[in-house]
């Protein structure tokens, strides 16, 4: 991307140590958005490596996505990740958005979200718990940091 | 003042090369400050630095072009004006000449907010507007008592110089006029309990939802810039002693943190107030001893 090393490692480094989150339910039982945010209490302080709750998705580097993506979703999801400007990476968060998982095979049913968007990391779980959320973001950033995934 | 000295103050001290690196530090100290009062340990020294840098990096999206003219002119001038804003202080005691002009900082202290309620209105998005609504709200709730505070203390020195207005030791006037324009501060800073412009999470960003990558760096160094001139404004005001300059500079700097750090603790000891409800602190509270010291100011000799 830079031509200067010295600059491009910077641009590294802030990249990998600013990663701001935004949350996407599409159509999840909210059992991993409880997870999600239990993630981000105090307990766990991932604002040590500054990761951020943002709200607006045209902040965010990171795209957190939750459930099987369902049929009046889909748009959302569609819009939302256009919205997220690059470099953005993309986590599948938990078994729907990786598999659709008991919902596969549903009629009201689009996903799983690898057909509707490019996924970055699966973090599997139904719901995965906090730290391999924590940890699959980890993941995520080692990508954001090279200028995600293209 | 001369041409060598203004450009030193609005490029090194108290300007830019001074600003742009306290601003990421009192913003660090703000967050620093809540994490510890959580009990957590919190970002690290330079989270403002790279959040900043990383901004700086990402892509702009694809927009109309008067659009994206727009969107990137508002905050360049929020930076500038608040930029222009720190060159007034009189941090480094003049030497006659021009010292900085109360009316011209006023003017430079509301375009910030000004610009913020136009961005929430050109990006068109509702988020944007709801925030930009309560930030026109807010701004006409806050600058009663801060206006009054400095009319005040304008009063009382009979001159409209900054530096003359920190030098008049009149306490009488002096300490109800800090005391209007502390109450004034987190509602400038949209901190809480009267983070009620952007509001966060519960209308998205606010007047800044819209924006992305360099637009959302340059708010962020708006906003950080907005910490370091008016706590520096309420230091040099607070601080009217002159001496020499290392040791006012010094104590304009301790005033400054310390000021930020009992910002941050009451944000993070109380939660958000509703519009109505901030907007009566400011018209009862502010505008009452904003009033006072006017009061004070016109009968005292």
């Amino acid at each position: 991307m830079t031509t200067i090393p010295l600059l491009d490692r910077l641009v590294r480094k802030a990249r990998s140590r600013s990663p701001w989150l935004f949350h996407l339910n599409a159509g999840s039982c909210n059992g991993c958005d409880i997870e999600l945010v239990a993630a981000l209490t105090p307990r766990y302080d991932v604002e040590q490596l500054g990761i951020r709750l943002e709200a607006s998705p045209r902040h965010a580097d990171v795209v957190v996505v939750s459930g099987p993506v369902t049929r009046t979703t889909r748009p959302a999801v569609e819009t939302i990740y256009a919205q997220v400007p690059e470099p953005k990476v993309v986590v599948a968060l938990g078994s729907c958005p990786a598999s659709c998982n008991v919902f596969a095979g549903s009629p009201t049913i689009e996903g799983p979200l690898d057909r509707i968007i490019p996924v970055d990391v699966y973090v599997p779980g139904c719901p995965p718990s906090p730290h391999a959320i924590i940890a699959g973001i980890a993941q995520a950033v080692a990508i954001l940091a090279n200028g995600g995934a293209e | 003042m001369t041409i060598a000295r203004a450009l030193f103050q609005l490029l090194v001290f108290p300007g830019l090369l001074f600003a742009v690196p306290a601003s990421w530090l009192m913003v660090w100290l703000e967050r620093k400050t809540a994490a510890r009062l959580q009990n957590r340990l919190g970002p690290p020294f330079l989270q403002p630095f790279f959040d900043f840098v990383k901004l700086l990096a990402k892509r702009s999206l694809p927009r109309p072009r008067g659009q994206a003219m727009l969107l990137t002119a508002l905050p360049v001038l929020a930076v500038a004006s608040t930029l222009g804003a720190l060159a007034l202080l009189p941090v480094v005691p003049s030497a006659g000449g021009f010292s900085g002009d109360l009316i011209l900082l006023v003017a430079l202290l509301e375009l910030p907010p000004l610009c913020a309620v136009l961005a929430g209105f050109a990006t068109r998005s509702l988020y944007g507007e709801l925030g930009a609504t309560r930030e026109a709200v807010l701004s006409i709730a806050y600058s009663l008592p801060f206006l009054a505070a400095l009319f005040a203390l304008a009063t009382a020195a009979d001159s409209v110089s900054l530096s003359a207005l920190a030098e008049t030791p009149a306490w009488l006037v002096r300490a109800p006029a800090l005391i209007a324009l502390a109450i004034c501060l987190p509602v400038k800073l949209r901190v809480n309990p009267f983070s009620v412009a952007n509001a966060e999470q519960e209308i998205y960003a606010g007047s800044t939802t819209e924006f992305e990558g360099i637009r959302l760096a340059l708010w962020e160094l708006a906003h950080g810039l907005e910490w370091v001139v008016l706590t520096g404004l309420w230091a040099t005001l607070a601080f009217p002693v002159v001496t020499t300059w290392p040791v006012h500079v010094a104590v304009f700097l301790v005033i400054s943190f310390a000021l930020v750090l009992g910002i941050a603790t009451v944000a993070a000891a109380t939660a958000r107030l509703k519009l109505l409800q901030t907007a009566r602190v400011y018209w009862s509270w502010g505008l009452g001893i904003g009033l006072l010291a006017m009061v004070v100011a016109m009968i005292a000799p």
